[in-house]
């Protein structure tokens, strides 16, 4: 039973990555053109300045796939591989939750696990650090935002399961509708603590040092040196459209593995007793028989 | 995303279904388990942080160059 729930997961998640690669390829791209359009022209209008100052040329990186092979290749098999790694998390959560979350159908709770996954990989994440397309983010800064990037992640999921955790904990006392709530706000609480100790990237010392002390990385207005602008910040729409399908992206990632997963997990755990046989397995017989068999 | 074990009062159409039978008993589920998780942190590390932070391939910057733009897409810091 728990290599098909690991087998299903994979599935849903390669259904979820290949349609989130299909809406990624139709929105996102335009926008990362956009924004490599930007980079490009800032990196000459730098060059220019520098040449005036006498700064000697950057020595640019040699292009290891073009920008079609990124585009089409490079980001399908990274969405349809995240998703199948996110599909795989996916089961593995499920199955830790079967039985453990209180009288919930096998489709619920394929759902339930999925807006879980959302939460703790994506959204929670993007609320103290947001996706960035090409051109903004400082190379000085990489290994401390990967670093801090992945300790956001990993705190959201530690406190998500927590959370739920304590839900259950509390539902002999409160009652299932407050243990909930409870359990939400404890995880408000605790990772709005950790959201208020981890520094902003623009805070970093490094850029504070190279740019001053602003919010985030997000490139200002190139200036000469007596302070003309010779060339725009970061257009704000480009920023905000390619925040804006990166969330729906993950919505339609997430979504897919829990609508997918949904109805195999109902077929196989909670066979309905007069149907029609469908995948009939010994699960489907008998008050909570062993389901690990298989 | 907590106890939400909604409607136990009311019976739904499929409320004499059977219980969903609590998974993980035993040892070979628990490595099977681990093994898919190890297995799908790895890809994830790779989509999100290999050649970026750090790098398992030293100076090589294929993967990162190849996946870049789900990269940033998926959220993950970049460049
Ligand atoms: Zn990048």
């Amino acid at each position: 039973m728990v290599k098909r729930i690991i087998g299903r997961g994979l599935l849903a998640g390669a259904v979820a990555g290949l349609l989130a690669f299909a809406f990624a390829r139709i929105f996102a791209e335009p926008q990362i053109n956009k924004a490599i359009a930007y980079e490009s022209g800032r990196d000459a209008a730098q060059e220019a300045l520098n040449k005036a100052a006498g700064i000697p040329p950057d020595m640019a990186d040699p292009d290891l796939f073009s920008r079609t092979v990124q585009a089409d290749v490079g980001l399908g098999v990274g969405m349809v591989f995240f998703g199948m790694a996110m599909g795989a998390l996916f089961a593995v959560a499920y199955l830790l939750c079967l039985g453990r979350t209180g009288r919930l159908q096998a489709r619920t709770l394929s759902l339930l696990v999925a807006g879980g996954g959302l939460l703790g990989f994506y959204l929670v994440p993007f609320v103290k650090y947001p996706p960035n397309p090409p051109a903004i983010g400082h190379p000085e800064t990489i290994q401390q935002r990967g670093s801090l990037y992945l300790v956001m992640v990993l705190c959201s999921i530690v406190f998500l399961a927590a959370a739920v955790w304590l839900g259950q904990r509390l539902k002999p006392r409160f009652g299932n509708w407050n243990a909930t709530l409870l359990g939400a706000a404890a995880y408000v609480v605790a990772i709005g603590v950790v959201m208020a100790l981890l520094p902003s990237l623009g805070h970093l010392s490094d850029n504070v040092q190279l740019y001053g002390r602003h919010a985030t990385e997000t490139p200002l207005p190139l200036t000469d040196k007596q302070g003309n602008i010779v060339y725009p910040g970061f257009p704000a729409d480009v920023l905000f459209a390619f925040r804006l399908y990166s969330l729906a992206a993950q919505l339609v990632l997430w979504g897919t593995i829990g609508l997918v997963f949904a109805p195999m997990a109902q077929r196989l755990l909670q066979p309905a007793p007069a149907g029609p046989p469908t995948s009939a397995t010994p699960a489907a017989s008998g008050p909570a028989p062993d389901p690990v068999t298989t | 995303m907590s106890s939400l074990s909604a409607s136990a009062a009311t019976p739904t159409p499929e409320a004499d279904a059977p219980a969903v039978p609590v998974a993980v008993p035993n040892a070979r589920a628990a490595l099977l388990l681990i093994g898919t998780a190890v297995l799908a942190l790895a890809v994830y590390y790779f989509i999100g942080v290999d050649q970026g932070a750090t790098s398992v391939f030293g100076n090589d910057m294929h993967v990162h160059e190849f996946v870049h733009d789900a990269r940033h897409f998926l959220g993950f810091p970049c460049h």
